[in-house]
């Protein structure tokens, strides 16, 4: 089974052993298992967080409470009993490389993060468990205003500007996994651009899981201030665990007057985790906002990224991939809501399913009253590998206005026999002739991705496709 | 002896119906023989079943490359690559778009296994400048803008191109044995002058060709040793090249009168496909 990185070991043993391995690192502090107030406040404490945020978790940790598991999606095997909500891996957070403990380091290294920092990163904050540990931002960046940094650190040190939006864009009261996320929360990236500053980098973060039974709870906030441009990249590899892991982030983002803001990610998840996120954006005024979205691995993946387009002229892109293989289910998808006129949205998303696994497409158009003249472009096409996997789509779309355009188009397609017949007819065996057509089927969105994630998606599809044909 | 594709009482199954009716071909290395018959007649359903199409089922006969030692090697035996890397080669006369994955990343994968057989999946490919270096050379050759080769693999392509592809595709794989199925149509009159011109340079005497084809042009620069006409799933006369211009200049009277049974098979397999969409 190739999704069983252990077991696929013919071509790139040193490959697959990249993605399969754990440090022993020392752990400074390790909250207890399950949830509850107490554990919470703990949590602030050692933080040593402001009075408002831990009231903020505390109310969160209420709402959680009072909020029944959602009953669409996937099945949700959670004991929330069962896990460390937080985990400190060492006190202090580096502030160059020489200073990150040597364990960590070596994790890191076999991620190649050093070596792609030097050449394409603006910015590197690698999360290891629930800390951001390394940080660094080019100094031209830092001197135009560019702020980077991980989310806790933003509590302290911009707090006036972090509390403007935390939790305004995805209340807690959103959904049971944001609320749990508001209440538990550690790390996660902090991105405030000034007016008018364009990145040209791609910024970056790794989120890694790294202890067993431990959720991660990164929270995400993006402010991108009148004109100014960024793209955000974060991926994710995770070791493999036997016992189930909760991952469940939450991602905010502003998009001002004119900004434009791309947020790619490409999560890899071992098979035991369940990947439950939510990722909102608003777009104002002739914003651009663009969700890039690539989902493998996991027991269970739900997500929707939503753009909320709030003025005219705003636009709101969503592509996604997701890669469902024996016992994953890939419940991925989408929303836009026009909210003024003149907005602009487009959703692609390709999903392919493989031996036994499942993806799904849910998503959502929502035109508001008023909305007139808005555009939005939905696409979906699933590509099922064999009759033991399933694909399904479920596409909603609310309009509440007449003068607008809405298209939806969805294919469910099999690997052609012609089209392996052809390849193979070229001297690529069977299996290398489907991974070829995977991964022309996924090309118009790793075309969008930064180069060294495009070879990183390629590969890890290859992965997925070892041994899929018998 | 000379190393040649032995085919003989070749019998090929669609969907349970019987298409080929014994057929009978040798092509020997350096060869070049044409391949003619009405449309229907079963001549590319002979290019997939030598190249292994799973849905052409063989029910008898026997398909060997034979070695210039003797060597008989049972190509029935093998899957659609292992006959690749054997040395053989289809050019389709309607090729398969591959959306997404782009010509030159294909080419890179494929001649690598053609080239090196035992190459396991995963193994290096091909390193990346000289194979840029060749392709580059070879697009030349047949006139080809380099771009070309970033394109997707015959997505969207015209007709002509489609079939420029395929001869470039048979150039950068230098196979033992090439079958071209119609890789004069859909081609402009120079493009078909250029192509003959081409498969000739290519070929040269290295390669045994069969040329499958209803013109006589792309035969100008490749005289075939013999030509043969297939009607009603069997190769019922063979001649040399002046065949081709008759047939290409009277049609396929003569032959059905000289013929009978065969041209009734082609009659039966003409009722058959009629039936066919009241059946299904
Ligand atoms: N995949 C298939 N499914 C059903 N019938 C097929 C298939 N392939 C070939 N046939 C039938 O077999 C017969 C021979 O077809 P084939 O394509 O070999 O003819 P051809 O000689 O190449 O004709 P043309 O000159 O038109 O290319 C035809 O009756 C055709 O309909
Ligand atoms: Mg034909």
């Amino acid at each position: 089974m190739a999704t069983d990185l252990q077991e696929s070991s013919t071509l790139a043993l040193g490959e697959i052993n990249k993605y399969d391995f754990r440090t022993d690192t020392p752990t400074v502090f390790k909250a207890q298992r399950g949830l509850s107030p107490e554990i919470v406040s703990q949590i602030s404490e050692m933080k040593r967080e402001p009075g408002w945020m831990r009231d903020f978790r505390l109310k969160s940790l209420e709402i959680f409470n009072s909020k029944p598991m959602p009953h669409w999606g996937g099945r949700i095997g959670v004991d929330f009993q069962d896990i460390f909500y937080y985990l400190k891996p060492a006190e202090q957070q580096g502030k160059t490389w020489e200073d990150v403990p040597e364990e960590i380091k070596k994790t890191f290294d076999r991620l190649g993060i050093p070596e792609a920092e030097r050449k394409f990163l603006a910015g590197v904050k690698a999360q290891f468990e629930s800390e951001v540990v390394y940080g660094s931002l080019q100094e031209d960046l830092a001197k135009k205003g560019v702020i980077f940094t991980d989310t806790d650190t933003a509590v302290r040190e911009h707090p006036d500007l972090l509390r403007e939006y935390f939790g305004t864009i995805i209340p807690p009261s959103d959904n049971k996994f944001a609320a749990l996320n508001s209440a538990v929360w550690s790390g996660g990236s902090f991105i405030y651009v000034p007016k008018g500053v364009s990145i040209e980098f791609p910024l970056q973060a790794y989120f890694r899981i790294n202890a067993e039974s431990m959720g991660q709870f990164e929270r995400t906030l993006i402010i991108v201030d009148e004109g100014a441009q960024v793209h955000y990249v974060e991926g994710c590899t995770a070791p493999m665990y036997s016992t189930e892991s909760l991952h469940s982030a939450v991602v905010e983002i502003v998009c001002k007057k004119h900004s434009r803001c791309r947020y790619t990610t490409i999560q890899n998840w071992a098979n035991n985790i369940y990947n439950l996120v939510t990722k909102r954006a608003v777009a104002y005024e002739g914003a651009m906002m663009e969700w890039i979205d690539g989902n493998l691995g996991s027991q269970l993946t739900m997500k929707y990224p939503a753009v909320y387009m709030m003025e005219p002229g705003a636009r709101g892109e969503i592509l996604s991939i997701a890669f469902a293989s024996a016992g994953q289910h890939q419940d991925a998808g989408a929303k836009l809501v026009h909210a003024a006129p003149n907005t602009f949205g487009r959703i692609v998303s390709k999903s392919i399913s493989k031996n036994g696994g499942r993806s799904s497409y849910r998503g959502l158009v929502k035109v508001e009253p008023g909305a007139k003249k808005s555009r939005s472009s939905v696409v979906c096409d699933a590509l099922i590998l064999d009759d033991k996997s399933r694909s399904d789509t479920y596409p909603y779309i609310e309009i509440e206005e007449q003068d607008v355009s809405i298209g939806h188009e969805a294919s469910v397609s099999k690997i052609g026999e012609e089209q392996l017949f052809y390849l193979m007819s070229r001297g690529l065996s069977e299996a290398e002739a489907s991974t070829m057509i995977v991964g022309g089927f996924i090309e118009p969105l790793v075309k969008e991705l930064p180069m060294e994630y495009a070879v990183e998606m390629n590969r890890l599809i290859e992965l997925q496709m070892e041994g899929s044909v018998g | 002896m000379n190393e040649r594709l032995e085919i003989e009482n070749l019998h090929v199954a669609v969907e349970g119906s019987e298409i080929l009716k014994g057929v009978n071909l040798t092509i020997g290395r350096g060869e070049v023989h044409a391949l003619m018959g009405p449309n229907g007649s079963g001549k590319s359903t002979l290019g997939y079943a030598i190249m292994g199409h799973p849905s052409y089922e063989v029910t008898a006969g026997s398909i060997m490359l034979v070695d210039a030692d003797g060597t008989a090697h049972d190509v029935l035996e093998m899957e659609p690559d292992g006959r690749a890397r054997a040395g053989i080669f289809l050019a389709f006369q309607r090729p398969m778009a591959i959306p997404g994955v782009r010509l030159a990343d294909f080419l890179r994968h494929s001649v690598t296994n053609v080239r090196d057989p035992d190459r396991k999946e995963g193994q290096e490919l091909m390193p990346m400048r000289e194979f840029r270096g060749e392709l580059k050379d070879k697009m030349k050759e047949l006139s080809m803008d380099s771009d070309f080769a970033r394109r997707y693999v015959n997505d969207g392509f015209s007709g002509g191109e489609m079939k420029r592809a395929e001869i470039l595709q048979l150039a950068m794989l230098r196979p033992r044995f090439a079958i071209l199925d119609e890789t004069d149509s859909g081609l402009d009159a120079d493009a078909v002058r250029l192509a003959s011109e081409s498969i000739a340079r290519i070929g040269g005497a290295e390669m045994g060709i069969l040329i499958i084809t209803h013109h006589e042009q792309l035969l100008e620069h490749n005289i075939p040793l013999k030509t043969h006409v297939m009607l009603g799933g069997r190769i019922v006369e063979s001649g040399g090249p002046e065949l081709a211009a008759e047939l290409h200049k009277q049609g396929y009277e003569r032959i059905r009168k000289a013929y009978p049974e065969a041209a009734a098979a082609e009659e039966e397999m003409e009722a058959e496909r009629r039936l066919e969409p009241a059946a299904s």
